[in-house]
């Protein structure tokens, strides 16, 4: 153990951290994004980034039919192309969970997982006791994956220890009926200073996942953030031998982003978390400009967009 | 699990249209060398003959030098200040205009990677033509006396590491000041020099405000030696720069020399370690090392080495060696088999003398002219790899326990144009850039230029700054006089 669990241990393993440069690894993220990915690879990263797609629909607004369309959706994206595989989960508010998981199992979505919002989302302004209640229910409607958010109120006013036993108590609640991934909501966090220690905190409290934004705060997966998330993630597998799963949600919208995303994992963590079993994009309206890039590539022409399906 | 192996991406070299033959620049047309000689370029990656360029021996340097004189006489230095201010800037549109052609050209002739010629040598250049356009009309507000004046016909030697960039920083100050120039670019790289020829015509610039002469050694210092030459500029080895200082002495000609470099990197304990293994990287693998200001002599504090070392190494991994027209290539070739051969003979002193040798497991292209980024580790102050400029893809690794060790051990060397200190804190980075002496200092950062910031050494670096009001002092007295 790197910690022993006391807040003493805690806070002196969360202040040995080497700092963030903010210019650095703005610059850094920066030259990345100049990567050329074409022909072949570009194919294989779109068919990635599809499987690692966490198809999310996070609105009052939500039906029972808007779901319904969504699970059909996250089976089988392309219903003229079989060859394009299914997303890596539906991702839904805690009272959708339900009808989700039946829609998909009732379509032949049995191995698409369904992540539900817990612990007072999106805010995460709640009494411990109501996170765990909340977590709970999602969990007894079948979710099998937990995105939790923690209480930046508390990470920002140095309650680390209130953030950390937080997230311990979720994953016990987890145990193994499901994966948390736990959402920094970095664009409250602010600095790359505080995104480097939040993550350290979230692993080291039990995350399978560290996931960027809510998407309902701007700004959320910018290319630096997820750059030191992924730092933390490779640098606590050196330490632990524990691989942690990232997930940048908010603000991916086009392929090009999210291959961009790929291409971060690739040159920080590496090609081990080249799967959507360690990477995931919280997203909605990335998954059409995926499937239509995935044509043209294919095509060699741009379809219009009603050849793609509207959910 | 991993198939993301990048696909070839490359630029096109049909984008760079290079003639078969070039002859000089003078007088603002391309004429034939008197002699008639010529001499090959070629592309270091695949060693392909690219272009046969013009040989200038001393009679084409006079006719250059004559050229340069008449132009100042009659047209460059009678002009308002103003009208000199809008053809820079009609240079630096051009060139941003066919930048694309720039750096494909670049690229060709120099094995610098795409990525880098475009996003910034000729990025750079062109700024460097737009800044100094802003001082052409307002030279009497710069702090050089009420009347400054320029010095005449300026000879200008330049490097085969940058040369588009160099061909910037040495001709836009000197006709924004109001000097004419006969320029000489490096033998290996001549071609993008003698696009902008092709610049200075489209942009209508008078005849002989800009000649171009291609050669090699002897034509550089053919130039040197010209006796109605008013400045030398030169950027190059400290080994030319003396024997130029020697040329010029007790002659009215002036100098500004920008020579050799062994920059100090030192990285402190509360550095931000990602961001310093990334300014490491930066300073050392940047245009595969071939940069007088390379952080070439790494000085870790010894309680993170480790840590830096073991990080810097999986980086390392990551750098992408190959088809310097590839956009995704990071290291691209080494520029000829003569500097190969020096970098391989310096490297192979560092085993020699006991330092550990480690470079990434790789594959080299069978063509060209190539050498993988490597670092020496267990590298001692009196090893020759951590004295000599190796002007190439290796870094020394040194380790110093206190800060006044590591700034000991950073200027304990005969060059000071450049250094870098990675800290988080404040206040160590203020103290130590005060204590090294070295003409440029990075904190956090490495290889950053702006033509606003002067740029140049301290001891055997050189003489004089280029670049901000600095550089441009340069090619200005304060005296009202015109050389004729």
């Amino acid at each position: 153990m790197i910690i022993d669990g006391s807040e003493k241990s805690l806070r002196k393993f969360l202040s040995e951290l080497s700092p963030v440069d903010q210019v650095g690894a703005e610059a850094r993220a920066a030259m990345l994004a100049t990567r050329s990915i074409k022909t072949s690879s570009k194919a294989w990263a779109i068919d990635m980034a599809i499987s690692m797609v966490d198809l999310t629909t996070l609105e009052g607004a939500d039906t029972p039919g808007k779901i319904k369309t969504l699970c059909a959706k996250a089976v089988r994206p392309d219903p003229t192309d079989s060859t394009v595989p299914s997303v890596g989960a539906i991702c839904v508010y805690n009272d959708m969970v339900r009808i989700a998981r039946s829609e998909l199992d009732s379509i032949g979505g049995n191995s698409v997982p369904v992540a539900a919002v817990a612990t007072a989302f999106p805010s995460g302004r709640a009494s411990l006791a109501v996170k765990k209640i909340d977590t709970q229910d999602a969990l007894n409607a079948g979710a099998s994956e937990i995105d939790m958010v923690i209480d930046r109120g508390a990470f920002l006013s140095g309650r680390l220890m209130e953030v950390f036993e937080e997230i311990r108590t979720i994953k016990e609640l987890c145990g193994n009926k499901a994966h948390l991934k736990v959402i920094l909501e970095t664009g409250e966090l602010v600095t790359y200073d505080n995104v480097r220690k939040a993550s350290y905190l979230a692993m080291l409290a039990g995350a399978d996942f560290i996931k960027t934004s809510t998407g309902k705060v701007a700004p959320a997966a910018t290319a630096p953030v997820v750059l030191v998330m992924l730092e933390a993630v490779r640098d606590y597998f050196a330490l632990t031998g524990t691989k942690i799963g990232v997930k940048p949600a908010g603000g991916i919208r086009t392929t090009k982003d999210a291959i961009k995303q790929l291409v971060l994992v690739k040159e920080t963590a590496g090609d081990q978390w080249l799967t959507p079993d360690l990477f995931r994009i919280g997203a909605s309206a990335l998954l059409n400009d995926l499937l239509m890039q995935r044509m043209k590539l294919r095509s060699g022409h741009y379809a219009s967009a009603n050849y793609v399906t509207v959910d | 699990m991993s198939d993301f192996e990048y696909a070839n991406a490359p630029e096109s070299p049909a984008i760079a249209n290079i003639a078969s033959n070039y002859g000089l620049f003078i007088g603002g047309k391309f004429v034939q060398p008197k002699k008639g000689k010529s001499f090959n370029t070629i592309n270091p990656a695949t060693e392909e003959v690219l272009s046969k360029i013009g040989y200038a021996d001393k009679s084409d340097i006079d006719a250059a030098v004559k050229s340069a004189r008449s132009a100042y006489l009659k047209v460059w230095s009678k002009m308002p200040a103003k009208e000199r201010g809008k053809y820079l800037y009609r240079i630096a549109r051009i060139m941003q205009e066919r930048a694309r052609e720039f750096a494909v050209v670049e690229t060709l002739d120099n094995g610098k990677p795409i990525r880098e010629s475009r996003d910034t040598d000729v990025p750079l250049a062109a700024a460097h033509f737009f800044y100094h356009a802003g001082w052409a009309d307002k030279l009497e507000f710069a702090g050089f006396g009420s009347k400054p004046k320029s010095l005449g016909v300026v000879g200008q030697v330049i490097p085969w590491n940058f040369p588009l960039l160099m061909l910037a920083w040495k001709i836009a100050p000197a006709l924004a000041a109001g000097n004419t120039v006969v320029l000489k670019p490096a033998e290996t790289t001549p071609l993008t020099a003698l696009l902008f020829a092709e610049v200075c015509q489209q942009a209508g610039l008078p005849e002989g405000v800009v000649n171009i002469v291609t050669g090699d050694g002897v034509t550089g210092a053919a130039l040197v030696n010209h006796p109605d030459i008013n400045k030398i500029a030169f950027t190059g080895s400290t080994e030319v720069g003396k024997s130029i200082a020697r040329a010029i002495s007790g002659s009215k000609k002036t100098a500004t020399l920008e020579l050799g470099g062994k920059a100090a990197n030192i990285v402190f304990d509360d550095a931000a370690i990602d961001e310093a293994v990334e300014g490491i990287v930066n300073g050392i693998f940047f245009n595969q090392g071939h940069v007088c200001c390379a952080g070439s002599r790494l000085i870790l504090q010894e309680n993170v080495a480790e840590e830096v070392l073991d990080k810097l190494k999986k980086r390392m991994s990551l750098i992408r060696v190959g088809d310097p027209m590839d956009k995704n290539t990071d290291l691209g070739a080494i520029n000829s088999k003569e500097q190969l051969n020096k970098i391989n003979e310096i490297s192979n002193a560092g085993d020699k003398e006991g330092a550990n040798r480690w470079s990434p497991e790789l594959k080299l292209p069978s063509k060209g002219f190539w050498f993988p980024p490597t670092i020496f580790t267990g590298v001692t102050q009196s090893h020759r790899i951590a004295r000599e400029e190796i002007f190439g893809p290796v870094l020394s690794v040194l380790t110093f326990r206190t800060p006044a060790e590591a700034i000991e051990k950073a200027n304990n060397t005969m060059y000071g144009l450049s250094a870098g200190i990675w800290s988080d804190k404040g206040s160590k980075v203020l103290w130590a850039a005060k204590q090294l002496k070295a003409g440029v200092i990075w904190s956090n950062t490495f290889n950053k230029f702006d033509p606003a910031s002067p740029f140049g050494g301290y001891k055997e670096s050189g003489w004089g700054r280029e670049g901000g009001r600095h550089g441009l002092s340069g090619y200005l007295t304060a005296e009202a006089k015109v050389n004729k």
